[in-house]
């Protein structure tokens, strides 16, 4: 299966969906990410039973985070596939591309470079 | 353990907004437990101002760090080193937290980043509840182990007031009688006969009507 996915963004591999922390995912926005996404396996099919769901209720403290300081909590989403939906892995990378694409760019990346360049 | 929340990063925001170098102190106990104030909390919490000032265009240094206790000296002392390196402290530990580091570092502003709810237990994931108001003078003996101080909106001692439904608060559907509570495990107990006794009028000085209070051990003092 070759698909093709867009070049533009980096995947971080995880034992399980249920290690990602609030934490982790304002760490890439303040680095300067656009926008970011965690893919974990249908909810229902956690081989440790909660990973994914408290992944998503991460995922949703950090959007409203996002949101009370201006960067946007859309730019953030959780998306649920299984290990051999490799086309729709392809389908929601493009998906959250275009949307970031849609968005522009993170203030806080726009803040950064300004900065960079008066400095 | 000591119950307490976050308070929303915008009343935060307007707090030190005036300040440049700003230190989040969390707090690992209580608040950690609760998930309110631990380390991870002041991670979060430092990465948010940090973005939002970053986009505002300010210039802020925001540093981290969490002490085993907030109320206890040797711990606070940890940031006296320090402490000319900031123009405030966010402490995200409890009330007692907060008022201890205040107490201790006189000239340095220190803000609440927490609201301070209640003494309760960890009901369920996410579900804190209140159990003991430290009233001073524990009736749990004789109730059953169930308080009716804390958790009768209007602290009877001797039975139910008439608003008791189905075993519910005239609050709510959502808050149990505590009465109802104490009858049924003292039911469980075998333990009735105790409902018959009437209780007499409590010393309400131990608790706040009394003024702050304090303990003195002197068998402990050095
Ligand atoms: S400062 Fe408050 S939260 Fe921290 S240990 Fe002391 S009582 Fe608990
Ligand atoms: S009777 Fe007083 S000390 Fe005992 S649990 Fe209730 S409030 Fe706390």
């Amino acid at each position: 299966m070759r698909l093709k996915i867009p070049t533009n963004f980096r995947i971080v591999r995880l034992p399980c969906t249920g290690k990602i922390d609030i934490i982790h995912i304002l760490r890439a926005f303040e680095k300067g990410a656009d926008g970011l996404y965690v893919v974990g396996c249908m909810e229902g099919d956690c081989h440790f039973n909660q990973g994914n769901f408290r992944a998503r209720k991460r995922v949703e403290q950090a959007a409203k985070i996002l949101d009370q300081v201006g960067v946007g909590g859309e730019r953030v989403r959780m998306y649920n596939l299984s290990s051999g939906e490799g086309p729709l892995f392809a389908q929601y990378s493009i998906e959250m591309v275009n949307k970031i694409k849609e968005m522009g760019p993170s203030p806080v990346r726009l803040a950064k470079q300004k900065k960079a360049t008066a400095a | 353990m000591i119950i307490a929340e976050k308070k929303p990063i915008q009343e935060i925001i307007e707090e030190v907004q005036n300040f440049d170098r700003i230190l989040i102190l969390g707090c690992n106990e209580c608040v950690t437990v609760c998930e309110a104030g631990g380390k991870k909390e002041v991670e979060v919490l430092a990465s948010a101002l940090r973005m939002y000032f970053i986009t505002q265009g300010k210039e802020k240094v925001i540093s981290e760090h969490t002490l085993e206790r907030q109320c206890d000296h040797e711990y606070l002392e940890e940031i006296r080193k320090n402490i000319d390196n900031y123009d405030a402290i966010v402490s995200l530990a409890c009330g007692v937290g907060v008022q201890f580091a205040a107490e201790k570092y006189l000239t340095m502003p220190l803000l609440p980043g927490v609201n301070t709810i209640c003494l309760g237990a960890n009901e369920d994931r996410g579900l804190w509840t209140e159990r003991c108001q430290a009233c001073g003078s524990c009736v749990l003996a004789r109730t059953g182990g169930i308080c009716p101080v804390s958790r009768c909106a209007k602290r009877v001692l001797n039975g139910p007031c008439g608003g008791s439904t189905n075993g519910k608060c005239e609050l709510g559907p959502d808050t149990d009688c505590a009465w109802q509570l104490i009858v049924d495990r003292l039911k469980a107990l075998d333990k009735m006969d105790d409902y018959e006794k009437i209780a007499p009028i409590k010393d309400w000085s131990t608790d706040r009507a009394g003024g702050p209070r304090t303990v003195t051990r002197e068998d402990v003092k050095i």
